[in-house]
């Protein structure tokens, strides 16, 4: 009876006190990835499609995989939709100047150098100029596709009329035939403003999306149809409806929510931001214009990017360019999440571009170019200052 | 485990396995008809191993018929929740498996165990094989064999663990339970209170799966999705798997096995593909009881080393380890409510894989992908053959790169018996 009694007792504190033993739901400012706030139920099921298509489909031989391939799935290059890890570099190679990239029959622009079993991977052609690109972070991208061009624009100034040093400028580049303009896009000489990648050469997120699916998987979609192995046109190995449900995942994540803001040293580390000069190139607020996708449209948010190419000087000159941009000029990367890039990284910094910083700081120092300035004057800050200004690149 | 995909065949396989069940229904007013055989009685030989557990489960038998039959059921519910998220409450009924066993004559008998897995959503021939004894030393065995790879696999009846999962080691690592079509051959030594035993199969393998599988980590386990490997081998080349154990009466007992072969098509039409590519795996098991305490102590380690090719991805490990150890002590053994040896047992496992030992080319440093368990819980059984498990378990599981662990936690009750 005694057992009977300890069995009933165990059972009710069990069904009581269940749910206080579970491991905490993180807090949301922890994480980069789920969906921004106030979407409705069906575009809810849209996100969830798209989620399990990034992050749980994993290609293999039979599904289409390579047979040259960067990696599996779009998830292992997006650890937590976050930024990527030296493992998972991209080598872009084969254009060092506008008139385009002279190795696309040696297999340019990105190098396959994983392969099935049976296959040789990419070699990287001897003399070839490249780049390795670590994979960004995913976070807020639906917010930076909904920019309008006008607003890039306005904040270009490619001949430096205001003297500041500063000399953004968007990188014109074609669409590919499947892209539709935007409604409000400015064309140039029937060019249009890219504004994703490290070089901003893709237009929206389908492109990106679409380009990772053939480059980096070897995935053949109706988009990018040719196979990177034969060059030939292929049948697809991923429908439609998957790219566009990932698509929708990706322009729906939510945008990163700073930490610790109310902190003096973060606040202050702010203050010193805009006065060092970083601010010039990583605006802090930018506004989206119209969008079907109520939570998106015509909200101020903070991705500290303008968007625009910037000369960073022969300290980040790979030699290797896109569109056209130099080899020198990168698009201003947003550093919102910046300082939970770490959580994605393995537990350490690989910054800039390629991973070369292995701190904060250390990408600070590598600016040159357009960012001396802000360099000279970040140098110039005393210990205390320097170290409340990187709390505050922490707390995004 | 032989996949049986058309309704025809389930429903052929239900007919053939539950006419000898109706007759025993039919005749149960007669006790001399249906009686129930202990486990082992069928072993002609004494001292238990566990390369024996196939044959030592309850078996029915009916009069004098030769035939025997016996299975177990496990019916479990779980709520769990992975970073504060949770699916719900779930009820599941993992397996419910039946055997067949036959002593065909002096010396030769067959047994079979077919699995339903998820309510019937898979129905596989897990054991069914022949042994022809010469001598207790030598046995022939040949059909569906259970590849004697840890202790696990071979022994794997729900009914005789005091935890509700099975270990991540055991059937993620490794891929129990795994068996194929084969031969071999089996026996026992005796020396006083020494038993010596061996196993030595040729049987059919794993395939590319392995390294190309949607899990995008090195998994042996997804070769058992291949159909096909019952009725032909995919690469013409024989899965080689061996064992020796070693009891000491009253102290336990030790293994030590051996699997591995070639695991991708290098040629075919004769064509040359790839090189032959092997995997090697070994596995070290041990079960002991504390004496005084009555604590039963039970584990198994387990390596694994895949010839992955250079140019593939790091995601896909070349070695890859893990293991688990139980704890069971029984704590209270007394007559319960009519059943004589009601045992009440507190239990605890720990669990931990690393599915890809190494470090990064790129950078130097660690790959992680690792997994780790606690499993903390009681059992109750009221007899041998019948255990009711209240399980509580928390798993830490790691990305390749070492981010910060998905943390999983949960609860699990579950019962479990031979019928």
């Amino acid at each position: 009876m005694i057992w009977l009694l300890f069995f009933s007792l165990f059972t009710i504190w069990l069904l009581v006190a269940c749910e206080k033993t579970f491991p905490p739901l993180p807090d949301d400012a922890e994480l980069l990835d789920g969906p921004v706030e106030g979407l409705s139920e069906a575009e809810n099921r849209r996100f969830l499609a798209g989620d399990v298509a990034f992050n749980d489909e994993v290609f293999t031989a039979t599904t289409g995989l390579g047979p040259l391939f960067v990696s599996t799935s779009c998830g292992s290059c997006h650890a937590g939709d976050g930024k990527g890890h030296p493992m998972n570099a991209l080598t872009r190679f084969g254009q060092w100047d506008d008139t385009g990239n002279q190795y696309l029959h040696l297999g340019g622009p990105q190098l396959q150098h994983r392969a099935l079993p049976g296959y040789s991977p990419e070699q990287l052609p001897s003399g070839a100029p490249f780049a390795k690109l670590l994979p960004p972070a995913n976070t807020g991208l639906g917010f930076l596709e909904l920019v309008p061009d006008a607003d890039i624009l306005a904040m270009s100034d490619p001949d430096d009329l205001d003297g500041d040093g500063i000399s953004g400028r968007p990188n014109w580049i074609a669409l590919p035939a499947y892209l539709t303009a935007r409604p409000d896009a400015v064309s140039q000489t029937g060019r249009y403003i890219g504004r994703f990648g490290k070089k901003a050469v893709v237009y929206d997120l389908l492109q990106q999306s679409a380009r990772a699916y053939n480059q980096d998987m070897g995935i053949a979609s109706t988009y990018e149809p040719f196979d990177t192995y034969t060059s030939h046109e292929i049948d697809p190995e991923v429908s439609n409806q998957t790219v566009q449900d990932v698509v929708f995942y990706l322009r729906t994540l939510k945008a990163p929510i700073p930490r610790d803001t109310d902190a003096p040293d973060v606040a202050t580390g702010k203050t010193l931001f805009g006065q060092v000069g970083c601010a010039k190139c990583h605006r802090p607020t930018l506004r989206t214009g119209p969008s079907s996708i109520e939570p998106l449209a015509e909200r101020d948010f903070h991705p500290y990017t303008d968007l625009l190419l910037h000369d960073m000087g022969p300290e980040l000159d790979d030699g290797y360019t896109e569109g056209s941009a130099t080899t020198s000029e990168w698009r201003t990367p947003p550093l919102w999440g910046l300082g939970l890039s770490k959580n994605s990284q393995g537990g350490q910094y690989y910054l800039l571009h390629d991973g070369r910083a292995p701190n904060i700081e250390a990408a600070i120092l590598l600016h040159g170019g357009e960012g001396s300035q802000s360099r000279a004057a970040y140098q110039a800050l005393d210990a205390a200052q320097k170290t409340r200004l990187l709390s505050f690149l922490e707390s995004l | 485990m032989k996949h049986i995909s058309t309704s025809g065949w389930h429903k052929i396989g239900l007919f053939a396995l539950l006419l000898p069940a109706a007759n025993a229904a039919s005749a149960q007013n007669d006790s001399t008809w249906l009686r129930r055989v202990p486990p082992a009685a069928t072993d002609s030989v004494p001292g238990k191993m566990n390369m024996d557990a196939v044959y030592d489960r309850p078996f029915l038998q009916m009069g004098k018929m030769p035939v025997a039959l016996g299975g177990y059921v496990e019916a479990n519910t779980a709520w769990f929740a992975t970073d504060g998220v949770s699916e719900g409450l779930s009820f599941q009924l993992p397996r419910l498996t039946m055997f067949l066993s036959s002593s065909i004559a002096r010396r030769i008998r067959f047994l079979t165990e077919i699995e339903f897995e998820e309510g019937g959503r898979e129905i596989n021939i897990e054991f069914a094989s022949l042994d022809i004894q010469f001598h207790p030393a030598l046995t022939l065995r040949g059909g569906v064999v259970m590849n004697p790879i840890g202790a696990f696999n071979q022994n794997h009846d729900g009914p005789k663990w005091d935890f509700i999962s099975r270990p991540v080691s055991a059937t993620q690592m490794l891929p129990a339970t795994w068996s194929n079509v084969g031969f071999g051959l089996y026996g026992k030594f005796y020396t006083g209170d020494w038993t010596f035993g061996y196993e030595a199969y040729l049987s059919n393998g794993f395939d590319e799966s392995i390294i190309s599988n949607p899990e995008n980590r090195t998994f042996l386990p997804a070769a058992k999705e291949n159909p096909e490997r019952f009725e032909e081998s995919f690469n013409g080349q024989p899965l080689y798997t061996g064992k020796i154990s070693v009891r000491r009466q009253n102290v336990g007992e030790i293994g030590l096995s051996y699997m591995g072969g070639v695991y991708n098509k290098f040629q075919e039409d004769g064509l040359t593909l790839d090189r032959k590519r092997r995997l090697h795996t070994f596995a070290a098991d041990f079960n002991t009881v504390v004496p005084h305490l009555g604590t039963r102590l039970l584990g198994e380690w387990a390596w694994v080393q895949v010839d992955v090719p250079e140019t593939y991805g790091q995601q896909f490990g070349s070695r890859q380890h893990g293991g688990f150890l139980d704890v069971v002590q029984p704590v209270l053994r007394r007559k319960w409510l009519g059943w004589e040896k009601a045992v009440f047992s507190v239990v605890c496992r720990l669990e931990y894989v690393d599915w890809n030992a190494g470090t990064f080319r790129e950078t130097g440093g660690d790959i992680a992908d690792d997994f780790r368990a606690v499993v903390p819980g009681i059992s109750f059984r009221p007899t041998a053959q019948t255990v009711l498990r209240l399980n509580y378990r928390y798993e830490w599981q790691r990305d390749i790169l070492g981010n910060p662990p998905a943390r999983t936690a949960g609860w699990q009750f579950g019962v479990s018996s031979y019928f």
